[in-house]
């Protein structure tokens, strides 16, 4: 991807920054076992033998979870291979057989990337199946978990089917982290493989940042910080640390490699573990479950049931309005460029649409459909309606649906009849024959100024009526006679 | 018991410090008995590698069988009462568990 030299947090150096993005897949049951996987629940409700790691229990393979997987490594133009789980050893009580089963060395998709809404490729390294851990709740000491006097352990999150998305160092600001992980969370939720709620902790982002000189081309040593619970925090998280290691690196010290966490009340990192007290995890193959090797059939098959991805989306309005792709993010952002590319194709005015549908549906397009929108723009172009006429209908349309010409007729947003404007344009000549002469005769500049003055004037009579474009073009038909 | 000494796989500090990676506590006899044993395994590991497998695939599973899996359909859940009653200490409808330092790797 290329750097974006204008994003330095501090002067002369750069911030390089890979993220780590877990998100819970939407299936109906666990990623080994048929208890239910629904958040919010009653604590220790859907649980199983499997979830709870009990003695015997053995995991068998969820065949959604698999498909929601190989979506996600195709929305993402991944190598979608061969895979196999690994057993991730580690003792806490989050996890009740003591291990997580995860994908190391094979996981089911591998290379890929991913396009930002300005065109940019983020590089994605791999995106793995593992299951999820148990939710502890840590008591007593403020909730701190350093300080706490013990924790209570839910298990309803255990075996929850997630997706980790491991993206390559290639952004370089908080502005390119957050456009990655929004771009991200768009693809998974259009897919259907999961509902993106960073707030209910269904996506969560773990974030890798180093700094370096301007002009280096090696990598600093890197900092993990965890804990990042909103696109804003992540912003927040990656300035500090970003200023944190400039600061160690120019006042003589260097970067330690770190696990941090994020502090959201202090605003800051501190740290969890040494790169000396990193997890030593001893990987090994899960025996309990054989490969997953995806036919080429079912890969198409799911490949061809895909739905239009963000980037596409852009790119088709993009055309269809015949405007810069990155000039298409919000409407596709908001979801409404199903909407305007309808409408265009009934004829409407690419410009007027998205001009309406950035401006004057941002709270959503309610009952509004392409065939009254496009009717209702081209009344606007016309010169039917003046532009606050048609946000008035607009606005009504929105809300209870409808024909915009009715609606006009209701509000009393008669057009003016041109004989009827023409009637009321020659009386006022009349009435400032210096006024037209300076127009009829005058320099641009002096012509432009008496323009303004006339069409004043005719609002000013027909109480906002008339149609300001119509009432130029009579103007310049009189003077011309 | 076989001597390994002078070229010896792997070091007894390796051993004592996966023991402690699996949370078990070994007598120094059991410290001594197991590196010598995880040696020999290491050792006939060393004799397969010396053989010229260039066309063989690596093998991930013993069993040449694949997609194993199960259709997305809820099934049953544990009694959250019952299983509770097994724990030594429980609150609020969980689990209770002494404090644990930091947090989930």
């Amino acid at each position: 991807m290329s750097t974006n030299a204008t994003t330095e947090i501090v002067p002369g150096w750069e911030t390089v920054i890979g993220l780590e993005v877990h998100a819970e897949l939407a299936t109906a049951t666990k990623l080994f076992s048929g208890a239910p996987n629904r958040f919010g629940g009653e604590p220790n409700t859907n649980i199983d033998p499997v979830s709870l790691g009990l003695p015997g229990s053995l995991p068998v393979l969820n065949e959604k979870a698999v498909e929601l997987a190989i979506r996600v490594g195709l929305a993402l133009h991944c190598r979608v291979q061969r895979s196999v789980f690994s057993r991730k050893n580690y003792f806490y009580p989050d996890m009740p057989k003591d291990f997580q089963i995860s994908q190391y060395d094979l996981p089911i998709n591998g290379e890929g990337w991913l396009e930002l809404a300005d065109g940019r490729r983020v590089g994605i390294e791999r995106a793995h199946l593992e299951e999820d851990t148990g939710k502890s709740t840590h008591v007593g000491g403020g909730g701190r978990i350093h300080e706490a006097d013990y924790s209570l352990v839910d298990y309803n999150r255990a075996g929850v089917p997630l997706i980790e998305i491991v993206g390559a160092p290639d952004l370089r600001s908080p502005e390119d982290a957050r456009a990655y992980v929004s771009e991200l969370r768009s693809i998974l939720v259009a897919i259907g493989a999961s509902d993106g709620k960073m707030e209910e902790g269904s996506m969560r982002v773990d974030c890798n940042v180093s700094v370096r000189a301007l002009g280096e081309t090696e990598l600093g040593t890197r900092c993990e910080i965890k804990n990042i619970n909103s696109l804003r925090s992540l912003g927040r998280a990656i300035v500090y640390e970003a200023r944190r290691q400039v600061d160690l690196v120019t006042s003589g010290g260097r970067v330690e490699q770190q696990t941090r966490h994020w502090d959201e009340a202090e605003g800051s990192t501190h740290k969890l573990r040494s790169k000396e007290e990193a997890y030593d995890y001893r990987y090994f193959p899960e025996p309990d479950l054989v490969p997953v090797e995806p036919s080429d059939e079912w890969i198409e098959s799911i490949r061809a049931a895909l739905p239009m991805l963000p980037r596409e989306r852009r790119r088709r309005l993009a055309d269809e309005a015949k405007i810069e792709t990155a000039a298409a993010a919000l409407t596709v952002e908001r979801g409404m460029d199903d909407l305007a590319v309808e409408a265009i194709g009934l004829g409407a005015d690419p410009v007027r649409v998205l001009v309406h549908l950035e401006n004057n549906l941002a709270d959503g397009i309610g009952s509004l459909s392409a065939g009254p929108f496009a009717a209702l723009i081209a009344m606007e172009v016309d010169g039917n309606l003046t532009s606050t006429q048609t946000k008035t209908v607009l606005a009504v349309l929105v809300a209870d649906g409808g024909n915009p010409a009715e609606v006009a007729t209701e509000l009393g947003f008669e057009a003016m009849e041109a004989e009827e404007l023409e009637v009321i344009v020659d009386s006022l000549i009349a009435e400032h024959p210096q006024d037209w002469l300076a127009f009829t005769s005058g320099d641009d500049k002096e012509r432009k100024k008496k323009a303004g003055f006339f069409v004043g004037q005719i609002m000013k009579v027909t109480g906002g009526q008339a149609d300001g474009r119509a009432v130029n073009e009579l103007l310049a038909r009189r003077a011309d006679a | 018991m076989t001597e390994y000494t002078a070229r010896q796989r792997i070091s007894r500090s390796e051993v004592a410090h996966v023991a402690d990676l699996a949370r078990l506590s070994l007598t120094d006899q059991e410290l001594d008995a197991f590196t010598n044993q995880l040696a020999a395994v290491l050792d006939h590991a060393a004799d397969l590698e010396a053989l010229d497998l260039t066309d063989v695939e690596p093998m991930i599973h013993p069993l040449p069988v694949h997609n194993v899996l199960r259709p997305d359909v809820v099934g049953e859940t544990s009694d959250r009462n019952e299983v509770l009653s097994c724990a030594p200490s429980i609150e609020n409808e969980q689990f209770r568990v002494p404090p644990v330092l930091g947090e989930s790797p």
